[in-house]
């Protein structure tokens, strides 16, 4: 995988990881370019666009589309399944997420990324190994973050 | 000091966290920039602090706003501050915070070495694990360098949760520092056994791409994998082991053996579709491997195409999947299998044509893609069809594009190969005209060009719509959204010009083209208009003279003047510059018809002259002139320290040896006239030559035949070929036909070419494609003789029998012929011989007794112009005949085809020696140039043998079958002129007759019904002869119809002939 975004359906950048090197401007170009194009498809088109000379699998779930950008040989079934795998993790950590979760705890959404993928590679496939992880890992922590409540303006 | 900390901390009770800015940002909408910026300031007073809970405050803050896009690289030195805080808190967010923003060329990079290291090695294994995540979106290759070893060893480090890690890690390590690979690679073989799965299934991930990139190192791994693949039962991995083996059985076909069953399992037996669509895609790229060295034997083979078709079935069951990905993917798939096995896709046709209906445009377009692969010349009009159904419906003009051009592509695809009729394609052109807001109008306009230019007997069609493009030209231009279309004006205003003698009413299109609305056109069209116009003009002029209708000339001549000073006055240049010029033309023609002085033939010699397209490549057959060196400097060279200068260099240098190699080498001048000849005959064959002269062949070419497919020879694979008429089919199917005799007959004079000069012609052979020596075109002069319709088995007897009856015929007919060319002024080429003729009444079976000569003649399908005149020789003396020499004195429309070298009146000499009481055959070719007439040769052997050689109008005619339905369209096409005889008396049953047109003129029948029969020929320049012949007691009457008059006219007479002799 070469990289994935995160966006909200107003085109907000919600969550980027990039598993190359890019330059920063490179980047901002790609993501701008990449969610104009998501945004502009249908509801009921299929998730798997060419891009440039990368294959594009994205998902919408609820208010947020999930976007990654994978290589020409790659299994566009399989990065589906981790894009829901993910889905699932940040279900199951912040209980029902929605997008203000990963709005407000972003650096959480990170942490939990980083336990499923690494260098673009699903490196866990069990879904309580990855939650074990992050829960190990929170305790560590000095302070325990409170999980912000969601009763916003 | 306390006093500072206890600050610091009631500060940091003040300061925003993370959540208070992104509040803060979403509080102030209207001002974000504004905000952000004093929020920066915020977060650069908290990075001065000492205090590293504040610090690592700001880093994560920082670390939001760069995902919103603010550059925050002026902070990297503090994110590594917080990346060494041995809290594993602050560690955390340090490590997250470089994985977001450093890149290779942050310079403090360098500083954080150490303490990744010393992060590694941590006692903790959550600082390891943050230490390894981070590393692998920043690796340098100097931290790859540097930290090799150490990652190498956590690679065995006792907790799963570090090995899987550090095995991960090793693949970017590897692509940033190669040298790492080789003493890390037996520990990481190690891992793919190791206990814990998700270990296990990291060190596959590795290899599998490693693999990927280099196949050839991991083929020994192969049975490790095997066993891994028929073992595990995680999707995840096995998609990984599958995709290893589709990169490595390429490199060992003996794989692909063995994997057979376990994929063939897998297929039959997963649930999950990302594994079926793995194994699928993989059994289709391995498919197409089969061209490597090692061939399966024939068994596997069998069973690698009935996993295939498995797969071909498992690909149809996705695409009939209601989920659109599945379905997505089914069509992608497909068109991979497209490029290898395009008849396992055009079986499911039906399925691809139905998700053009899909409401998905991705996969409406994949379709397109795939049909463009499918498309064959039975079903092309078919799938257009329906694709312009679908560009009527398209709501989204950039999917109305694409099926436009899509559309186009299909058709135009290596030149136009799939289509059998022309009217139909312009019609769809015509038809793509009228669409809204299309951006491609000059694509269509140049379609619209090439065809017309190209393919002659669609012209009359293609000026006929043009007229009414042009006649509706305002529906084009009215709207500002349609812009675009008016291009194709451009391309109708050309075709009317150019062929206007075409035009069925000449008078309104150029009022067409003359209208005030043309002037708010775009400069580039309004100037073919004018120039078109005068085309038109001239074209009108020479009509209305012909008519010796003055007024109406002179009232032409004055629309022009009327109208051509709104041009004067455009802005455009180009515009002016030719309607001021043509004004004054015309002023100046008015003066002299105003003088009754006839002008239409200099006006219309102002247009004479054919346009001829021009082949891409033609310019590189044009040979580089002695001398001229286009290596060589023709200034001094610039300085060559200049870095751009290399470039172009190295271009030269490249194509060096190619031109030394022609230039120099050394060839004899036999080699040299060889290749003159064969370069003449390439050019004659080449349409693309401008000829000196205009070629006897050419002018046949614009003869009226409808039928004669008179089509420019394409000099690429494909030769274009048009007939005009809804018969098409019949005609594709013969030229195959033809094609398929060509390919045999040229792959066994090929071989022998190449013994006899191997290597001589070499270039000739390497400059085209490699499609272009499977189609010869049709013109062609050295060809192998084809087998006479008839049953060459046929007795000797029957053979003398027909040949005395033609023979007599002859005689009574030759009578008649003279009488016809007396009269007749259009055959004056025959008078030269009509001297000889009559005098020379005898036979040669009378005059000669010492031998007998048994003339056949037949035409040659695949060479419009040449006649093989087959004769039998037979001496009927006692002498030993031991040379002989044959002779036939050219005529005008006639000549021997001599070997080269030899002289215009030098006879041939007959390879052969007959003893006494044998007979021998020998053949000899003649150029003919007009079929329609009979002729006459004669011939005189100095102190031999004088014979004559009829050529009948029948020896013209090919036996072609002809199917009844293609049969009625030809005649309904009405193309053909009529013409009919009635024969009295003839005593014989009908078939006998019918057996005997079929036998003496060449014909078949198409069909019969009692005593009614239609019958069909082709001459050997593709006139079409149809017969249809009915019987009443002892009256048979002959209706005939025929796209060439003077040839009916002459085949009836010989038709008649042969029965009054009955």
């Amino acid at each position: 995988m070469q990289f994935m975004l995160l966006f909200s359906r107003q085109g907000k950048l919600r969550l980027q990881k990039w598993y190359v090197p890019l330059s920063d401007k490179e980047k901002k170009k790609i993501t701008r370019e990449l969610v104009q194009t998501v945004l502009a498809r249908k509801p009921k088109m299929c998730s798997f666009l060419e891009w440039r000379d990368l294959k594009v699998v994205y998902k919408r779930y609820a208010s947020l589309y999930f976007c990654c950008a994978i290589e020409e040989q790659d299994n566009e079934l399989i990065t589906l399944e981790i894009i829901h795998r993910y889905v699932e993790l940040l279900d199951k950590y912040f209980g029902s997420v929605c997008e203000l979760d990963i709005i407000f705890n972003f650096e959480k959404a990170y942490f939990i990324l980083d336990e499923f993928l690494l260098g673009g590679e699903a490196q866990e496939t069990s879904k309580k190994t990855v939650l074990k992880a992050i829960e190990q890992a929170d305790l560590l922590q000095e302070v325990r973050p409170h999980v912000v409540t969601l009763h916003y303006e | 000091m306390a006093l500072k900390i206890v600050k610091g901390s009631i500060d940091r009770m003040f300061d925003k966290n993370l959540q208070d800015l992104v509040r803060g940002i979403r509080n102030h909408k209207e001002d974000e920039a504004k905000y952000i910026s004093t929020c920066i300031d915020e977060i650069k007073q908290e990075l001065k602090q000492d205090n590293i809970a504040v610090k690592a405050n700001a880093v994560c803050k920082l670390t939001y706003l760069q995902m919103l896009g603010y550059d925050v690289s002026w902070a990297a030195f503090n994110i590594v501050e917080v990346m060494s805080s041995s809290k594993f808190t602050y560690k955390r967010i340090g490590y997250l915070a470089a994985s977001q923003c450093f890149h290779e060329s942050t310079d403090v990079i360098m500083l954080t070495t150490n303490q990744i290291r010393k992060d590694l090695s941590s006692p903790n294994q959550y600082d390891t694990g943050v230490a390894l995540t981070g590393l692998s979106c920043f690796v340098t290759p100097d931290l790859a360098r540097d930290l090799a070893n150490d990652i190498m060893t956590l690679m065995s480090h006792t907790k799963p949760y570090i090995r899987k890690k550090a095995v991960l890690i090793m693949y970017k390590v590897f692509l940033k520092y190669p040298e790492s690979l080789r003493p890390a690679f037996p520990r990481l073989k190690e891992k793919l056994e190791d206990p814990d799965p998700g270990v296990q299934s990291a060190a596959v991930n590795v290899i599998c791409e490693l693999a990927r990139r280099n196949p050839k190192n991991y083929l020994s791994l192969a049975p490790l994998f095997f066993k891994l693949m028929t073992s595990s039962t995680n999707n995840w991995v096995l998609i990984k082991i599958i995709k290893l083996f589709g990169a490595l059985t390429p490199l060992e076909p003996r794989l692909g053996k063995k994997l057979i069953e376990p994929l063939t399992n897998l297929i039959h037996s997963t649930s999950a579709m990302s594994l079926l669509y793995e194994c699928v895609n993989t059994v289709i790229a391995g498919h197409d491997v089969n061209g490597s060295p090692f061939l399966p034997p024939f068994s596997l083979a069998l069973f690698l195409f009935l996993r295939f078709q498995l797969c071909v079935q498992k690909l149809r069951i996705l695409i009939e999947d209601s989920d659109q990905n599945l379905k997505y993917l089914g069509l992608l798939a497909m068109s991979k299998i497209l490029k290898t096995h395009p008849k396992s896709v055009q079986s499911h046709k039906d399925l691809i044509l139905q998700c053009l209906d899909d409401k998905d445009e991705s996969i409406r377009l994949r379709a397109l893609d795939l049909l463009y692969g499918m498309v064959s010349k039975k079903n092309l009009m078919e799938i257009v069809k329906k694709l312009m159904l679908h560009v009527d419906k398209a709501e989204g003009t950039t999917y109305r594009d694409e099926l436009l051009t899509k559309i186009i592509d299909i058709c135009s695809q290596s030149n136009y190969q799939y289509i059998t009729n022309f009217e139909w394609y312009i019609s769809i052109l015509v038809e793509l005209t009228r669409l809204e807001g299309t951006r491609h109008g000059h694509l269509i306009a140049s379609q619209m060009l090439d065809v017309a230019i190209r393919v002659k007997a669609i012209r009359v069609f293609a000026v006929a719509q043009m007229a009414t493009l042009l006649d509706n030209a305002h529906l084009m231009t009215g709207n500002v959204q349609r812009k675009g279309i008016c291009e194709v004006l451009y391309a109708a205003a050309w075709i009317c010009g150019e062929f206007s003698e075409h035009l069925e009413n000449p008078m309104q299109t150029l009022e067409a083209m003359l209208r005030p609305k043309v002037a708010t056109l775009p400069g580039h069209i309004q100037a073919v208009y004018v120039q078109n116009a005068a085309k038109l003009f001239a074209t009108l002029l020479k009509n209305q003279e012909g008519n010796t209708d003055r007024t109406a000339a002179q009232e032409t001549s004055q629309l022009m003047i009327d109208r051509l000073p709104l041009f004067v006055q455009s802005a455009n240049l180009e515009v002016q510059e030719r309607a001021s010029c043509i004004l004054q033309l015309v002023k100046y023609i008015q003066k002299l018809q105003q003088k009754d002085v006839e002008v239409a033939e200099e006006v219309i010699a102002l247009f004479a002259g054919e346009l001829n397209p021009v082949a891409p490549k033609a310019q590189k057959k044009v040979p580089v002139p002695e001398g001229l060196d286009l290596d060589a400097w023709i200034n001094e060279p610039p300085s060559e320290s200049e870095s751009e200068d290399e470039q172009p260099k190295a271009i030269f240098a490249k194509e060096e040896p190619k031109h030394s190699r022609a230039r120099h080498t050394e060839v004899d001048e036999k080699e040299l006239a060889k290749r003159r000849e064969a370069r003449k005959q390439e050019q004659a064959n080449n349409p693309f030559y401008i000829k000196a002269s205009p070629s006897s062949q050419k002018v046949y070419q614009e003869a009226p035949g409808v039928e004669h497919i008179p089509v420019v020879q394409i000099d690429l694979s494909v030769p274009l070929k048009v007939p005009g008429l809804p018969m098409s089919d019949q005609y594709v199917k013969l030229e195959e036909e033809r094609r398929q005799k060509e390919r045999v007959e040229k792959k066994k004079k090929e071989k022998k070419k190449r013994k006899e000069k191997r290597g001589g012609r070499g270039k000739k052979h390497d400059s085209g494609p490699e499609s272009e020596e499977d189609i010869t075109p049709a013109h062609m002069v050295d060809i192998v003789t084809e087998e006479m319709p008839e049953d060459k088995k046929s007795s000797k007897h029957k053979k003398k029998k027909q040949k005395r009856e033609k023979e007599e015929k002859e005689k009574k007919k030759k009578k008649k012929h003279h009488h016809h060319h007396h009269h007749s002024d259009g055959g004056g080429e025959e008078s030269v011989q009509n001297g000889t003729v009559e005098e020379e009444e005898p036979l040669p079976v009378s005059v000669c007794h010492q031998s007998f000569t048994e003339i056949d003649i037949q035409g040659n399908l695949q060479d419009g112009s040449q006649v093989v005149v087959s004769v039998i020789f037979e001496n009927k003396c006692d002498n030993f005949l031991k040379t002989m020499e044959f002779n036939v004195l050219d005529s005008l429309n006639s000549k021997l085809q001599r070997p080269e070298g030899s002289g215009p009146h030098d006879g041939l000499s007959v390879p052969f020696q007959l003893p006494p009481e044998t007979r021998s055959s020998g053949t000899l070719r003649l150029s003919v140039f007009v079929i329609v007439f009979p002729q006459n040769e004669d011939s005189s052997t100095h102190e031999k043998l004088d014979f004559k050689l009829h050529f009948t109008c029948s020896s013209y005619l090919i036996t072609t079958p002809c199917y009844s339905d293609a049969f009625a369209k030809l005649l309904e096409s009405g193309d053909l002129k009529c013409s009919s005889v009635r024969l009295e008396g003839v005593n014989m049953p009908f078939h006998h007759l019918l057996a005997r047109i079929c036998f003496h003129h060449h014909f078949s029948v198409v069909e019969r019904i009692d005593s009614c029969a239609s019958m069909y020929s082709r001459s050997i320049q593709g006139h079409h002869v149809c017969l249809l012949v009915k019987t009443s007691g002892q009256t048979v009457s002959i209706d005939a119809k025929c796209d060439e008059p003077t040839l009916l006219g002459n085949v009836l007479d010989e038709i008649k002939q042969t029965f009054s002799q009955c």
